[in-house]
């Protein structure tokens, strides 16, 4: 439903802008999350497998450099557990009362620590190439969490005289289809903790539900409050109908 | 003591009224104020463009204690204010998609009074005032969505502020002096934060001029005569309030739909990555309030004659008050200038479409098309008609087509040539 009437919302009052890209994109598959929909809720458990995916495999090139530790509450942790998610990392601290600065395990206070010092060092361990933050990326991609996966997923061999670069490979989604970051997602590359089958799109789609989160952590809160607010000026809108009409009967048959 | 001498009893309203009237004036501005009372839904437009006006004003202030305006802090602060200011993604949400629904507004306010004649004689000035708010609305929203410093905000940055070098002579230095260096930098940034916070207040005095030029000349209604008197009219509290508010409410339904549960529909994904000078976006698109100026400005092959265009299609609505010549402010009572006024409607969603497309192809004719008869319709066609077209029999007054049958078509009244001054027979 509310894709029908966001479409129309924007025929009606935008003139098209958002839909006029689509049809020069390549179509990229489209999968149902849970999140979707008017009463459309995160799927924590998905975002929790999601996480564990990012830990295994994502996080040794990419940052999520608004992330605090605690933010994981909205995801169901409960305060020991985020404590004890956090210790795993190490986070460089300081400097203390001899100027050293020097590491301490992460807080629940603290952000997800940045794999690369800085972004020179991130380019030289990665061939040139810039591994983005992931934070916001679900929201800074056209497509969003429908491309994440399909990047995942898209991964081939190179048409025959497809010119691939260096250090580059082949991914039928990604613009321009030469990306430096290799396929790192396969069947079982974690094992999760809830028994869901580790297949590759089970990873795909989990990590992209878990970076829905990141990207717009008070996402459930959001709804919620819309469901409210949208009925309350409904209400609202209906008692000074009433109002003018009660007011305007007189008016024209005066 | 010349104090003013105030209708209020009451001692504490007496003694300030009588030295400041200012509860008098409101008194008269926003209770007895005569509104006729034929007037339709279009004319909530203002009081709601008001209202988003306050709101952008309120969220913005908010916005602006977390923001800060670096090229290494705006983005930061901006997912800062996203994630842990308290409800601080609401006050952005609304703030952004606040302002898609202030030019919304706006539009069809300012639709409303070319389609009703609300900027002729004696509302010139009246108009001339809206003409200005809405240009320091667009230097408003195009500050404003350079602050997030995304790659959109960037890109548009350099790309608008790039126009200014199309001047000849001054160009290059009036380029380098708007960013304060030789690239849209920090500088750039620093200056658009104050710009982007004054300028509301600007737009604040500026509708009080809007409102008081008003107040004067008194509002126009969808007959486009002259309220005859009392029996013409109702107050404006609480009737033209009541409905006003029942007008916004249905408006700030859709808002919040969009608020909770589209908050990115109007937004581009390309401003949730951080500004890079380095790597330049596809394809850069304005706002949808922007297109259709931007499609103007493509649709000229040379850079400067593109940015005259531009500007002129806003410059270009100042005259319309004298563009315009017929004497009939309405054009329920011409049939003629409305199928025109119909097709410029059409003609600025088509010049949007082709804003929103790359510059190539079959986009470029639209755009070039769209532009010519965008400039036709107020340089060529107004004129034109306001001599050759004969209006429709105006009604003797407000109360009489109410009266008889609720229908504008009026049953006496006579032919009123184009040339007759209709509004002064009417008061005769």
């Amino acid at each position: 439903m509310m894709r029908a009437f966001t479409t129309l919302a924007a025929a009606v009052t935008i003139g098209l802008a958002g839909s006029a890209w689509a049809a020069e994109q390549i179509e990229i598959p489209e999968y149902r999350w849970s999140h979707e929909g008017v009463y459309g809720t995160i799927d924590r458990a998905a975002a929790q497998r999601g996480l564990q995916v990012f830990q295994a495999v994502c996080q040794s090139c990419h940052g999520l450099k608004y992330v605090y530790f605690r933010t994981l509450k909205g995801i169901g942790y409960d305060d020991d557990q985020i404590k004890a998610l956090a210790a795993e990392y190490e986070i460089e601290d300081g400097p203390d009362e001899w100027g050293e600065m020097f590491y301490r395990p992460a807080r629940p206070t603290d952000i997800f620590p940045d794999p690369f010092p800085n972004e020179a060092a991130a380019r030289a361990a990665n061939g040139g190439a810039y591994p983005p933050d992931l934070s916001v990326i679900a929201k800074g991609r056209p497509g969003g969490l429908d491309y994440i996966v399909a990047l995942q997923m898209g991964y081939e061999i190179e048409p025959d005289g497809f010119e691939l670069a260096d250090g580059k490979y082949y991914n039928a989604y990604f613009p321009g289809h030469q990306i430096s970051m290799p396929q790192m997602l396969f069947d079982e590359v974690v094992e999760y903790q809830d028994g869901t089958e580790p297949t590759m799109l089970q990873h795909a789609k989990d990590v992209a539900a878990f970076l829905w989160f990141t990207a717009e952590p008070h996402y459930d809160t959001r709804k919620e409050m819309g469901v409210r607010v949208v009925i309350f000026l409904v209400v609202l809108a209906g008692l000074f109908f009433g109002v003018k009409r009660a007011l305007w009967r007189n008016v024209k048959k005066h | 003591m010349a104090l003013y001498d105030t209708q209020y009893q009451n001692p504490l309203i007496k003694w300030i009224d009588s030295r400041l009237p200012i509860i008098t004036l409101m008194d008269n501005e926003y209770n007895k104020y005569p509104m006729p009372k034929n007037i339709n839904y279009l004319w909530a437009f203002g009081a709601i463009s008001m209202i988003m006006l306050f709101v952008m004003i309120a969220t913005g202030i908010f916005l602006a204690m977390q923001y800060v305006p670096t090229t290494d802090g705006a983005f930061d602060s901006v997912e800062r204010i996203m994630r842990e200011v308290n409800y601080g993604w609401l006050l952005r949400y609304v703030h952004a998609n606040g302002a898609s629904f202030f030019f919304l507004a706006v539009y069809f306010h300012t639709f409303r009074g070319l389609y009703y004649g609300s900027y002729k004689e004696p509302r010139e000035l009246l108009w001339i005032i809206g003409v200005l708010i809405l240009i320091v609305m667009i230097m408003t929203a195009f500050t404003g969505y350079v602050l997030p410093w995304g790659q959109m905000s960037f890109w548009a940055a350099t790309v608008i502020t790039n126009l200014f070098s199309a001047f000849p002579l001054v160009g290059d230095d009036l380029v380098t002096w708007i960013w304060g260096g030789f690239s849209v930098d920090e500088p750039t940034l620093n200056r658009f934060f104050p710009i982007h916070f004054v300028l509301p207040f600007v737009i604040f005095g500026l509708v009080f001029l809007h409102v008081a030029a008003l107040h004067i000349c008194g509002s126009n209604n969808p007959l486009g005569i002259d309220t005859k008197g009392p029996q013409d009219t109702v107050p404006f509290n609480p009737y033209a309030t009541m409905k006003d508010l029942y007008a916004f409410f249905v408006f700030a339904v859709i808002f919040a739909v969009f608020v909770f549960f589209a908050p990115n529909y109007l937004l581009h994904p390309d401003n949730y990555v951080p500004a890079d000078p380095l790597v330049t976006p596809a394809h850069i698109v304005p706002e949808w309030y922007f297109l259709p100026f931007y499609a103007i400005l493509r649709a000229i092959p040379d850079k400067l004659g593109g940015v005259i265009a531009m500007f002129g299609s806003l410059v270009v609505l100042f005259f319309v008050p004298w563009l315009d010549t017929s004497k009939v402010r309405s054009l329920v009572f011409r049939p003629l200038s409305r199928l025109f006024f119909w097709l410029f409607v059409i003609n600025c969603f088509a010049l949007g479409w082709a804003g929103a497309m790359p510059a190539e192809g079959i986009w470029i004719l639209v755009a070039q098309v769209g532009t010519a008869f965008y400039f036709a319709y107020f340089l060529i066609v107004m004129p034109v008609l306001s001599r050759k077209e004969t209006p429709l029999p105006l009604p003797e007054s407000i109360s009489e087509p109410v009266l008889k049958s609720g229908s504008p078509r009026p049953k006496g009244g006579g032919r009123v040539r184009a040339s007759a001054t209709a509004s002064r027979k009417e008061k005769a």
